[in-house]
C-alpha cells in the first residue's frame, strides 16, 4: 500500500509534530514500504484469537488510601522552560 | 590474577571485601579506563568523576567500619563502579534518553532499579550512550553520535543500550544497565561479546525508565559473565508499588555452583530460528554450543515457535503504538525543549518537530497511523491478536523444555552507516529477539564464539516467565567449560592506567 502525501499530513497532525517537505517526502515511502512488509499480519487467521495487551495477568492493585507527598512544586517546575507564579506558563491556546 | 585485571564484579567485589582494594582505587582506576578509550569508543553521553570519588569514598568508610566490627552482611555490591543506560533516571543528573530533546532534563527522582542498586552499595560512573529513547540497533539514533564496537571501531555496537556493552567490553565498567524492549540489552550484548539479561516483563520495576513500549520495556544488566549479571539482577528485580505492571513474585537469591552439571534440564532448539539468511558462522557457533550444553547433561529436542516470522512486523506496530502515546508527554511546556509560539498547538508541533530526531518521528508516525481511526483494527488490532498467537508457542514449548537455545541476531555486528538508509532492513536485524519481549518471557544472552572477522557472536536461553534463575545456572555451567566471555578486545588489553592497576 501507498500512503498519499494527505494521510501523511494528516498523521502529523494527529502527532503534533512538525515536519519538513523532505521528511514527509521520506516518511511517506518509508511508512509505505513497512506498512507493506506489515500487510503479512492480515493473512494471519485470528477470528478466535483475542488480543494481547499485557503479557501477564495483572490485576489492578489498590493503595491504602494514605496520602503521601509527590513532588513538591519547586520539584515539578524545575525542568519547566517557562514558569511563572508556581505555574507552568504557555502560550494562549485559543486566539 | 589481581582483581583490577580480572574486571569482574565477583573478583572486584572479594577484594574489596578483603581490602586488597578501595573502592576509590577501583573507582579511579574505572575513570582512567574510562578517560583512555572513549574517545575512541564514545560509551558515555554524562560522565560524573566527582560524585563517583564521593559515593566510593563513602563505601569506603562503610567498609572500613564494618573490617573494623563486622557485625552483619555489607551491602552485596558495596563500592562496585556502575554505568547506567542513559534512559534510567537517577536524582539530580541529567538523563537525555539520547535525545536533543531532553538535552538539560534533570530528573527529580531516581528509578527503582537503580535505587536498588544504590541501597546494595553502587558507584554510578556515568550515564551510557543509546539510541534515541532506545529506539534503534546501532547507538546510530543517538543525538549524541553513535558509540563504536571494541572489537573493531569501524562496526556498530549494537543497541540500543551499545553503549552499556561496549563499555563493559572494553572493561571500562565491570557491569552496566541497560534496557530491552525488542532485544536492546541481548542484541548488543552479543554484538560486543557479554552477557546481559532481558528478565520477564514485570520482574524489575520501570518506575524511572523513561517509557518507549510499555507493554513490552524491560530494565536489564549487562556485564561479563552470568554471575556477575545474576548477582545485580537478583539485587533489582522485584515488586515495587510504584509500578502498576510489576509482579508479586518472591526472587529467590541465585545460586550457581561450580562444575554443575544439566542433568535433568531440557532445551528446546526451534527451527525457525536456523532460517535462512542467518550467517552461517552464527548458526555454526550456536549449534557447538547447545552440543556443549548436550554435552554438560541438558538434553536437546526440537520444538517449534511457528509464528516466529511475524514477530518483526507485530511488534514494529505495537512498539511505535505504544511510543506514540508515552511520547505525547513531550510538548514543551512541562520539561524538555521547548521553541518559542505564539499559540499552544504550534509549541507543541515546533518543539516536537526540532527535539526528535529521524527514528523517534518515524516510528511516532507508524504508531499514531497504526492507532488512527479507520486502521486501529486491521493494524494495532490485528498485531495484538498475532502477538497472543507468539505468547501461546512459548506456553506450548515450556511445557515440554525448560529453556529454548537460539541466536541472538542472524548476523554479528555491522558496519556503522550500513543499515542507516532502509529502516526495514535494521528492524530486520531484531528477528530472533522481538519473540521474548512480545511474550514477555526471559532472554539471557552470551558469547558462544566468533566469525572469520574476529567479531564476536552471541546465543540466548530463553525462559519461562520467572525462569530467570534456570537460566543464569546453564550459561554458568557453558561459561564454566569455555572462555569466549573471558576473551577481550585488543584496546582493553593494554593495561589499567588507574592507582591500582600498579599492585
Amino acid at each position: 500500500m501507498s500512503l498519499t502525501r494527505q494521510e501523511v499530513d494528516h498523521i502529523a497532525d494527529l502527532a503534533r509534530l512538525e515536519l519538513t517537505e523532505e521528511e514527509k517526502a521520506l516518511f511517506r515511502e518509508q511508512l509505505s514500504a513497512i506498512l507493506d512488509y506489515a500487510a503479512s499480519l492480515q493473512s494471519v487467521d485470528t477470528s478466535h484469537i483475542s488480543p494481547t495487551s499485557t503479557v501477564l495477568a495483572t490485576r489492578s492493585r489498590l493503595r491504602a488510601d494514605v496520602p503521601v507527598d509527590g513532588l513538591s512544586i519547586e520539584e515539578a517546575l524545575q525542568n519547566a522552560p517557562r514558569a511563572e507564579l508556581r505555574q507552568f506558563r504557555v502560550p494562549p491556546v485559543q486566539e | 590474577m589481581g582483581a583490577l585485571e580480572e574486571f569482574t564484579v565477583t573478583a572486584l567485589m572479594a577484594a574489596l571485601r578483603s581490602g586488597e582494594i578501595s573502592s576509590r582505587e577501583l573507582t579511579q582506576d574505572v575513570l582512567a579506563r574510562i578517560d583512555r578509550l572513549e574517545p575512541r569508543l564514545h560509551t558515555f553521553i554524562t560522565l560524573m568523576p566527582e560524585q563517583a570519588l564521593a559515593a566510593a569514598d563513602a563505601a569506603d568508610r562503610r567498609w572500613k567500619a564494618w573490617r573494623a566490627e563486622p557485625i552483619g552482611e555489607p551491602p552485596a555490591l558495596l563500592g562496585l563502579p556502575l554505568a547506567v543506560k542513559d534512559v534510567l533516571s537517577l536524582a539530580g543528573v541529567r538523563c537525555t534518553c539520547g535525545s536533543k530533546i531532553l538535552e538539560n532534563f534533570v530528573p527529580p527522582y531516581t528509578a527503582t532499579a537503580v535505587q536498588r542498586l544504590l541501597d546494595a552499595g553502587v558507584v554510578v560512573v556515568g550515564k551510557t550512550n543509546t539510541d534515541e529513547f532506545a529506539m534503534g540497533s546501532s547507538t546510530e539514533n543517538s543525538a549524541y553520535g553513535p558509540s563504536a564496537n571494541p572489537w573493531n571501531p569501524q562496526r556498530v555496537p549494537g543497541g540500543s543500550s551499545g553503549g552499556s556493552a561496549a563499555a563493559v567490553a572494553a572493561r571500562m565498567t565491570p557491569a552496566a544497565l541497560g534496557s530491552d524492549t525488542g532485544g536492546s540489552v541481548r542484541q548488543p550484548a552479543a554484538y560486543c561479546g557479554v552477557t546481559g539479561i532481558k528478565p520477564t516483563y514485570g520482574r524489575v520495576s520501570r518506575y524511572g525508565l523513561v517509557a518507549y513500549g510499555s507493554s513490552l520495556d524491560s530494565v536489564g544488566v549487562l556485564g561479563t559473565t552470568a554471575e556477575d549479571v545474576a548477582l545485580l539482577f537478583s539485587q533489582m528485580a522485584g515488586f515495587d508499588p510504584r509500578d502498576a505492571t510489576s509482579m508479586q513474585v518472591p526472587v529467590a537469591p541465585i545460586a550457581l555452583e561450580h562444575g554443575a552439571d544439566l542433568r535433568g534440564l531440557r532445551i528446546g532448539v526451534p527451527d525457525e530460528y536456523f532460517i535462512a539468511g542467518i550467517n552461517p558462522e552464527v548458526e555454526l557457533a550456536v549449534k557447538t554450543a547447545i552440543g556443549l550444553l548436550e554435552a554438560l547433561g541438558a538434553s536437546v529436542q526440537p520444538v517449534s515457535l511457528p509464528h516466529t516470522a511475524y514477530a518483526v512486523p507485530v511488534y514494529y506496530l505495537i512498539a511505535p503504538a505504544e511510543a506514540s502515546a508515552n511520547l505525547a508527554r513531550y510538548d514543551g511546556v512541562r520539561f524538555g525543549l521547548s521553541e518559542p509560539a505564539d499559540a499552544l498547538a504550534d509549541l507543541f508541533r515546533r518543539s516536537r518537530g526540532s527535539g526528535f530526531g529521524p527514528e523517534v518521528k518515524r516510528r511516532i508516525m507508524l504508531g499514531t497511523y497504526a492507532l488512527s481511526a479507520g486502521y486501529y483494527d486491521a493494524y494495532y488490532g490485528q498485531a495484538q491478536k498475532v502477538r497472543t498467537l507468539i505468547k501461546q508457542d512459548f506456553e506450548r514449548a515450556f511445557e515440554a523444555v525448560d529453556a529454548i537455545a537460539a541466536p541472538v541476531a542472524p548476523s554479528t555486528a555491522f558496519r556503522l552507516g550500513e543499515h542507516s538508509d532502509d529502516p526495514l532492513a535494521m528492524y530486520l536485524e531484531d528477528v530472533f529477539t522481538l519473540p521474548a519481549n512480545l511474550a514477555g518471557v526471559p532472554g539471557l544472552a552470551f558469547p558462544c564464539g566468533f566469525d572469520a572477522q574476529g567479531m564476536p557472536v552471541g546465543m540466548q536461553l530463553m525462559g519461562p516467565h520467572f525462569g530467570e534463575a534456570q537460566l543464569f545456572r546453564m550459561a554458568h555451567a557453558y561459561q564454566q567449560a569455555t572462555d569466549w566471555h573471558l576473551r577481550r578486545p585488543a584496546l582493553a588489553e593494554t593495561g589499567t592506567a588507574g592507582v591500582g592497576a600498579e599492585r
